[in-house]
């Protein structure tokens, strides 16, 4: 019998209004205690002010093998940013 | 631990400038306050890809059809940052779609205009995407946690969508004496409306209490639209263009520029669905959503199925 208990993935927000960054993972056999085993495991130096915990099942990941076919698109598309555009000399806070 | 448990607590949040969080305890007013806001910036960006997309099949170029699309692609996305944003708030997207078409939520007043010319595409991406930009920098540092970080992600992706706009009005007024008067015109008819996109006065701004006292707003539409226009005079002078203001001043004193009366009749007039483009706009939102419902069906049909086949 499996006694690991189920993975959760861990996401802190270092301090209030930032993005919950992914840290690692948990065992635990439920929420309250994917929660404690997070605050325990991860942020003992106050590495956050906010954690997620979420059943690492129900996280759906793309394989790196399909990083090309996912991601090469966006390469030939440089003027989806700003430094495409040749400004007007002397144009300003453009 | 930060969780806001009482009104108390989410006070002393605002107070020393923390972001309030989805699962923060939060008064009512404050709840609907985003939602009215926020859902109104989500349906701006998507009704905003009419006017444009409008002009797709008639670019006049490879590359210009390819930024316009790229552009027009990145409103849709801001649309989705948002409406996610005010979905944490406890309001459903089915809702939120719901109220834009009873005509309960709103959406920016300048894209009940046309887009006639191809200087208007230059004119929209250089003054409405400018002006929304002057708006969105500040809403970075709004009060709830989500409008906030999907404030940062548009701002990134905003700034290219200003300089290719900018950039086709500078190469038209290098062109022939047509474009340059193409040009010109789309910035006389662009530029009034520009301005009203910061809303009323604030002598006479209707919600702007609760939402400073919040700091849902950090900056009041006035401060807004003037740092519109001080930033906005010099790059149209740069590319040879004139505001059609002839009240618009230098202030030495103020150190920014004084301009002239916003007709706000036709702005009152707009807004209450008189203006050129509010019935069409809508009609043609209601008409795509309602078209395509078979595809929701059919995707929510296939995830049963797929559940029950799983189930068994
Ligand atoms: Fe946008
Ligand atoms: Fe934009």
């Amino acid at each position: 019998m499996d006694t690991q208990l189920d993975l959760w993935e861990v996401f802190i927000q270092s301090k209030a209004g930032s993005h919950h960054v992914h840290a690692g993972s948990v065992h635990a056999s439920d929420e309250a205690m994917a929660l404690q085993n997070a605050r325990d495991i991860y942020t003992r130096r106050n590495e956050g002010s906010s954690l997620w915990v979420v059943p690492a099942k129900y996280i759906t990941a793309s394989s790196s093998a399909d990083a090309d076919m996912l991601f090469d698109p966006a390469n030939d598309k440089i003027y989806r940013h700003p430094t495409f555009y040749i400004m007007p000399e002397g144009a300003k806070q453009i | 631990m930060d969780a806001v448990h009482t009104i108390s607590d989410f006070q002393h949040k605002i107070d020393s400038d923390l972001n309030i969080e989805p699962k923060d305890v939060m008064p009512d007013k404050y709840r609907t306050h985003l939602i009215r806001q926020m859902s109104q910036h989500a349906h701006s960006e998507v009704i905003g890809m009419q006017p444009e997309g409008n002009w797709i099949t008639r670019a006049p170029s490879l590359r210009a059809k390819q930024i316009l699309l790229a552009k027009i692609q990145d409103e849709g996305g801001h649309g989705l940052y948002l409406y996610s944003a005010t979905e944490t708030l406890g309001i459903s997207r089915d809702e939120l779609i719901q109220q834009l078409h009873e005509g309960k939520a709103k959406y920016s007043n300048i894209f009940n205009y046309p887009a006639l010319t191809w200087a208007d595409i230059g004119a929209i991406g250089w003054l409405v995407d400018g002006a929304a930009i002057v708006n969105q920098v500040s809403l970075q540092r709004t009060s709830y946690g989500p409008y906030a970080r999907a404030m940062f992600r548009i701002c990134k992706e905003e700034s290219f969508h200003q300089r290719q706009g900018y950039e086709i009005m500078a190469n038209m007024m290098k062109g022939t004496a047509a474009q340059r008067e193409m040009a010109q015109d789309a910035m006389n008819r662009w530029w009034w409306p520009s301005l009203m996109m910061f809303g009323p006065h604030d002598s006479d701004s209707p919600h702007t209490g609760d939402a400073f006292q919040y700091k849902i707003k950090r900056k009041s539409n006035d401060e807004l639209r003037q740092k519109f226009i001080d930033k906005t005079v010099q790059q149209a002078e740069v590319i040879g263009l004139t505001i059609p203001d002839p009240s618009l001043k230098w202030n030495e004193e103020k150190e920014s520029y004084d301009h002239g009366e916003i007709n706000w009749d036709e702005f009152k007039s707009v807004i209450s669905g008189n203006g050129p483009c509010n019935k069409q706009r809508m009609d043609h939102h209601i008409k795509y959503h309602q078209e395509g419902a078979w595809v929701r069906e059919a995707v929510n049909a296939y995830a049963q199925r797929t559940q029950r086949a799983e189930a068994n």
